[in-house]
């Protein structure tokens, strides 16, 4: 006689809703004639994504545990969720854009048809595009939202496989540029797989040592036994896997050249999606299981921090290309995050969850928005993205360079914007926490920074551009929605955050 | 009428306007500086209002408002002004509708629509008189770095040559010290949470905190930091001669004259009540800097050949001795060093204005490029020469009062930094009369020797005309009647609207160098609280002083 597991279903409703979609997106591959599919796909990864919000919000107050233990549903949990299923959707929008292209999709028409050759010339004008990304980005999607609710270390495997394997295959279906898209899926794919090996290898240590994979007992094991050497060994595998997931430096090799290569609507996805995934994958594994070891992670953490804001800002200086300058602007950023993390007691007290939190919401909409911004300015068939190219784009179109202008800004943390709410609240979590010393690091890391976002707006505003510059896109219903939406968040976060932060605050509690 | 939001509406009134302006329609420029002007003149009429409601024997923050922002992190809406305050929101209040008036001509570099610029002013008005007038430490710090946004395009749009680097470096040197408080700022906030059992950003509250030594240390420097590199004391200022030569001439003014008062009044707002001990303790040092300060800037003054550089010189040399009166730790001195604020303010922007002027005419910003100036426009050699006098502190103007309080004030406490800061005074009768004697008199020279069609005969570096008019140049060459050579760059003078900005702070300069009084009634009892706060006796009497009495009664 097998017992069912017990199983909540309504705990579990947000991922049903979202894998549930993906599911369906499948099928429609292969129902739908190819003419009506477009159109079906966008409806029904939206679908997805925003059901999956709207029963991510309707679980708010819900602290379970289900699955027999694998799952917690608490309000960590709920709160990441929501912020990556609409980050989703804002992200599934960006890849419906259909009138920036003059092939109208970013997207390649047919993946497998090799790069160069005379169906692929042939094909690059065409309007037929690979629908299949819908249900792709769906599944990562629904993958990242497993990702940060796992409370045990095989189910958060198997939810880092499930988001990676499509993410791999969508950064390699560019339309324009393959062979650059093509390398960037082959190199994220390559080094993803080491990482998933060293989570896996890390995995089989922990379990050796606590003979358990569930969160909570690997904590009781390790409060009751101390930690031996194969437990630390096996924390470090697993930190290495998910902060390569993260693009914390130095486990960040891979993050510019994939994100250079990959589509941009799809860039803008990984930036924002699986950042906070990753993260919030992080924040359960240290608290929950190492809660009461934190002095086995905490100087690993601490020292990751530094070397990732360091790393991040100073290459970024030397970038000349966009989207590098915002990849390495991303590394910089996950190590801001983790001095958020660092403000987190080790009995899930002070303020660091709730900031991190915070942090990664207005950091995801930001970076997306800026994506966005990347996608408009075009050049020749495909995005200007050279920053050279760039140069008294304020004259031609002064809306795009205000929009990109408030981004810069926000990823800068000047005051009154989302990023300066999120910084002041992650550096405030780490003094509380007597990390001041990482803070003044933070701080000088973040005038670096500064130099950088401030050298786009020098180009945009007080440079003459170029005569035979880029053309400004106008963008078609999608991008307008993730710009105004992305725009007035960054403000509305920066000059009333109460409301957001309370949100955060109120779900900072994890359960396991 | 005393219940009235008076900070609040001049706050709201210029973001507002600025907010119209920037959103007119393209090529309504005439208009955008219309309501410019008229929405500054309203701000001007509402400080002066607010000063009349201000009630020198009445409790230290009058006026104010507070409202819940970011309950989250105890942060308040919170504004309100003591005396100090009040008299850098007249300073604003005086200098922006002048320099409104002073830029109404200016042109942008290349086909830049001039709308933009009026929309910065005000939203750099509005956010400056949030700095002085926030009384919560975390508004204060959002106002602070959100004031770099309007002045970094200022100077990047409309600067001179040099503007995109002038413009960065600007944001950066005050974005880096910004950073560095931030922490400070968050590292206070720690502390009350572990004083007071609530985190708190309210000055009052944080002011009463017991903060152990190191730790008052470290938060001070944090701060310190700030405010240095705004003043800017010597070692953190090189970019400000950058800035004030590459700003436009109204943002510069605005630059000198207000924005880097902040990092003063941060001092003695700040640093003093909120870090007594390490005040104290570090006075040495900030005396050494402000000291060097005074010499070393006032010696550059006297080398630079360009006379934007040479006023931001000047302006360094006067924060040394800002600095000076604000660490003796005498009411006295500090009186002495908020009176000069204010004069430095207003001359500094004069002989900002006096230059812009000059320029515009000669298209070129170098010293030796002119020379008999006074012969063709004697108007013009007058306000630079009552602007110079002012700077160099002469008395009958309203700088000697401030200079002479801060070195009397000063002396008791700190005789050798006193001494040492003395020989300023002369060097500084030097770089001013050196510069008045080389352009105004004398045979004419550089630009006016050749008649060249506008904007002139640029040198290498000194192409500030392509940020200023050449309007008035043309205008009067026609009025003017043929007594020099055909050779000669005519130079006119001041025209109806230059004589309009020039002459209201000229009336200041003088008004305030005879009559002081009511500037020291409003500032002395906040500075008497400052140094109760600091724990030193108020008590030492200022000459003209009659507020002494409710110096200390005043602080709560």
């Amino acid at each position: 006689m097998i017992d069912t597991p017990e199983l909540s279903l309504a705990a579990l409703a947000p991922l049903l809703f979202v894998l549930g979609a993906a599911c369906v997106g499948v099928l429609v591959e292969s129902f739908v004639p190819r003419e009506n599919r477009h159109p079906v796909q966008v409806g029904v990864a939206l679908a997805g994504t925003l059901g999956g919000l709207v029963t991510t919000l309707a679980l708010a107050g819900e602290r379970t545990v289900t699955a027999e233990g694998a799952l917690a549903v608490d309000g960590a949990a709920v709160f990441l969720q929501a912020t990556i299923a609409g980050l989703g959707a804002l992200a599934v929008l960006l890849f419906a854009e259909r009138s920036l292209d003059p092939a109208r999709s970013a997207f390649v028409a047919s993946a497998a048809v090799p790069a160069g050759t005379a169906r692929d010339r042939e094909l690059a004008t065409s309007e037929q595009v690979q629908t299949e990304v819908y249900p792709l980005a769906t599944f990562a999607i629904g993958g990242m939202m497993l990702f940060v609710s796992a409370n045990d270390l095989l189910v958060m495997f198997v939810a880092l496989e499930v988001l990676s394997l499509p993410l791999y295959l969508i950064c390699g279906m560019a339309r324009r540029r393959r062979l650059l898209s093509q390398e960037a899926a082959v190199k994220y794919f390559l080094l993803g797989a080491f990482a998933s090996a060293f989570f896996l290898y890390g995995l089989a240590l922990v379990y050796g040592a606590t003979g358990s994979i569930r969160f909570s007992e690997i904590r009781a094991a390790s409060t009751a036994e101390g930690t031996g050497t194969l437990l630390v060994l096996g924390l470090g595998l697993l930190v290495v896997g998910l902060m390569f997931k993260a693009s914390v430096a130095p486990f960040h090799a891979w993050t510019p050249d994939v994100y250079q290569g990959a589509p941009t609507p799809v860039t803008a996805f990984m930036a924002a999606c699986t950042k906070v995934a990753a993260f919030g994958a992080i924040l359960r594994l240290l608290y929950v299981a190492f809660g009461t070891s934190e002095w086995t992670w905490r100087p690993l953490v601490y020292g990751i921090a530094i070397v990732s804001m360091v790393v991040g800002a100073v290459l970024a200086l030397t970038q000349t290309d966009l989207k590098r300058m915002l990849a390495y602007s991303s590394i910089a950023h996950a190590g801001f995050l983790l001095t958020g993390v660092i403000g987190l007691g080790g009995d899930g007290g002070g303020s660091g969850l709730a900031a991190t939190m915070f942090y990664l919401l207005a950091y995801g909409l930001t970076t997306l928005g800026a994506f966005a911004v990347l996608t408009l300015v075009r050049e020749g068939d495909g995005e200007a993205t050279h920053l050279s190219r760039w140069a008294g784009l304020a004259r031609r179109s002064p809306l795009t360079a205000a929009v990109m202008a408030l981004f810069m800004l926000a990823l800068a943390g000047i005051p009154l914007t989302s990023g300066f709410t999120g910084k002041f609240a992650v550096f405030r979590a780490a003094i509380d926490a007597g990390a001041w010393p990482l803070v003044v690091v933070a701080v000088l890391a973040s005038a670096v920074a500064a130099f950088f976002y401030l050298r786009v707006m020098v180009l945009m505003y007080f440079s003459d551009p170029a005569p035979d510059g880029p053309t400004v896109g106008v963008p078609g219903l999608p991008t307008t929605i993730v710009l105004a939406v992305t725009a007035t968040a960054t403000l509305v976060l920066g000059i009333v955050p109460g409301a957001v932060l309370d949100l955060a605050d109120q779900a900072a509690i994890f359960v396991g | 009428m005393t219940d009235f939001p008076w900070l609040l509406a001049m706050i709201a009134v210029p973001a507002v306007g600025a907010a119209a302006v920037a959103a007119l329609p393209k090529g309504r420029d005439h208009l955008a500086r219309q309501v410019a002007l008229g929405v500054s003149l309203l701000v001007l009429v509402l400080t002066v209002l607010a000063t009349v409601a201000f009630d020198t024997g009445g409790p230290r923050f009058q006026l104010t408002t507070s409202v819940s922002w970011i309950p989250d992190f105890g942060v308040d809406f919170a504004l309100g002004v003591d005396g100090i305050a009040l008299v850098m929101l007249l300073l604003i209040g005086v200098l922006v509708p002048v320099v409104v008036l002073a830029s109404w001509r200016e042109t942008a570099p290349g086909p830049r629509s001039m709308t933009a610029f009026w929309a910065w002013l005000l939203l750099l008005e509005s956010l400056m008189v949030g700095v002085f007038a926030a009384t919560d430490v975390f508004l204060f710090y959002v106002f602070f770095e959100a004031m770099l946004v309007p002045m970094y395009f200022l100077i990047g749009s409309f600067g001179g040559p040099r503007r995109q680097y002038a413009a960065v470096k600007f944001f950066l040197y005050s974005l880096v010290g910004g950073l560095v408080m931030l922490a400070a700022v968050i590292g206070l906030y720690v502390v009350s949470n572990s004083q007071l059992g609530e985190g708190t950003f309210a000055f009052d509250a944080l002011r009463q905190l017991d903060i152990d030594p190191g730790v008052q240390k470290l938060l001070f420097l944090g701060f310190f930091t700030a405010f240095a590199i705004k003043a800017p004391l010597v070692p953190f200022h090189t970019w400000l001669p950058d800035s004030g030569a590459e700003a436009p001439v109204g943002g510069a003014v605005l630059l000198v004259g207000v924005l880097d008062k902040v990092g003063t009044f941060g001092f003695l707002r700040y640093c003093l009540p909120l870090f007594p001990d390490a005040s104290r303790d570090l006075a040495p040092l900030v005396l050494v800097l402000a000291v060097i300060g005074i010499l070393y800037a006032a010696l550059l003054a006297m080398g630079q050949t360009d006379m934007k550089r040479l006023v931001s010189y000047t302006s360094i040399a006067h924060f040394g001795f800002i600095a000076l009166g604000i660490f003796a730790f005498t009411t006295e001195a500090a009186t002495g060093s908020v009176v000069y604020m204010v004069n430095h303010g207003i001359a500094t922007g004069l002989l900002f204005l006096v230059v812009g002027m000059l320029i515009a005419r000669g298209g070129s910003r170098l010293v030796g490029d002119y020379g008999g100036v006074a012969a063709q426009a004697p108007l013009l050699a007058g306000v630079f020469l009552v602007a110079g006098l002012a700077s160099l502190a002469l008395p009958g103007t309203g700088s000697f009062v401030g200079e002479f309080l801060v070195l009397i004030g000063s002396f008791p406490e700190v005789p050798v930094y006193t001494v040492l800061a003395t020989v300023g005074i002369v060097l500084a009768a030097l770089y001013v009369l050196l510069v008045y004697q080389r352009t105004m008199h004398g045979p004419p020279r550089g630009v006016l020797l050749e008649r060249a069609p506008a904007p002139g005969p640029v040198p290498a570096g000194g192409g500030g005309a392509t940020a200023t008019t050449t309007g008035t140049t043309t205008t009067t060459t026609a009025t003017t009647t043929a007594t020099a050579g055909p050779a000669r760059l005519r130079v006119s003078d001041l025209s109806r609207r230059e004589m309009a900005v020039a002459a209201p702070l000229v009336a200041l300069v003088l008004v305030l160098g005879f009559y002081p009084q009511p500037l020291l009634d409003l500032i002395e009892p906040a500075v008497a609280a400052t140094m109760v706060d600091v724990g030193v006796d108020p008590g030492t009497a200022v000459p003209a002083g009659s507020g002494l009495t409710t110096g200390p009664g005043g602080t709560d």
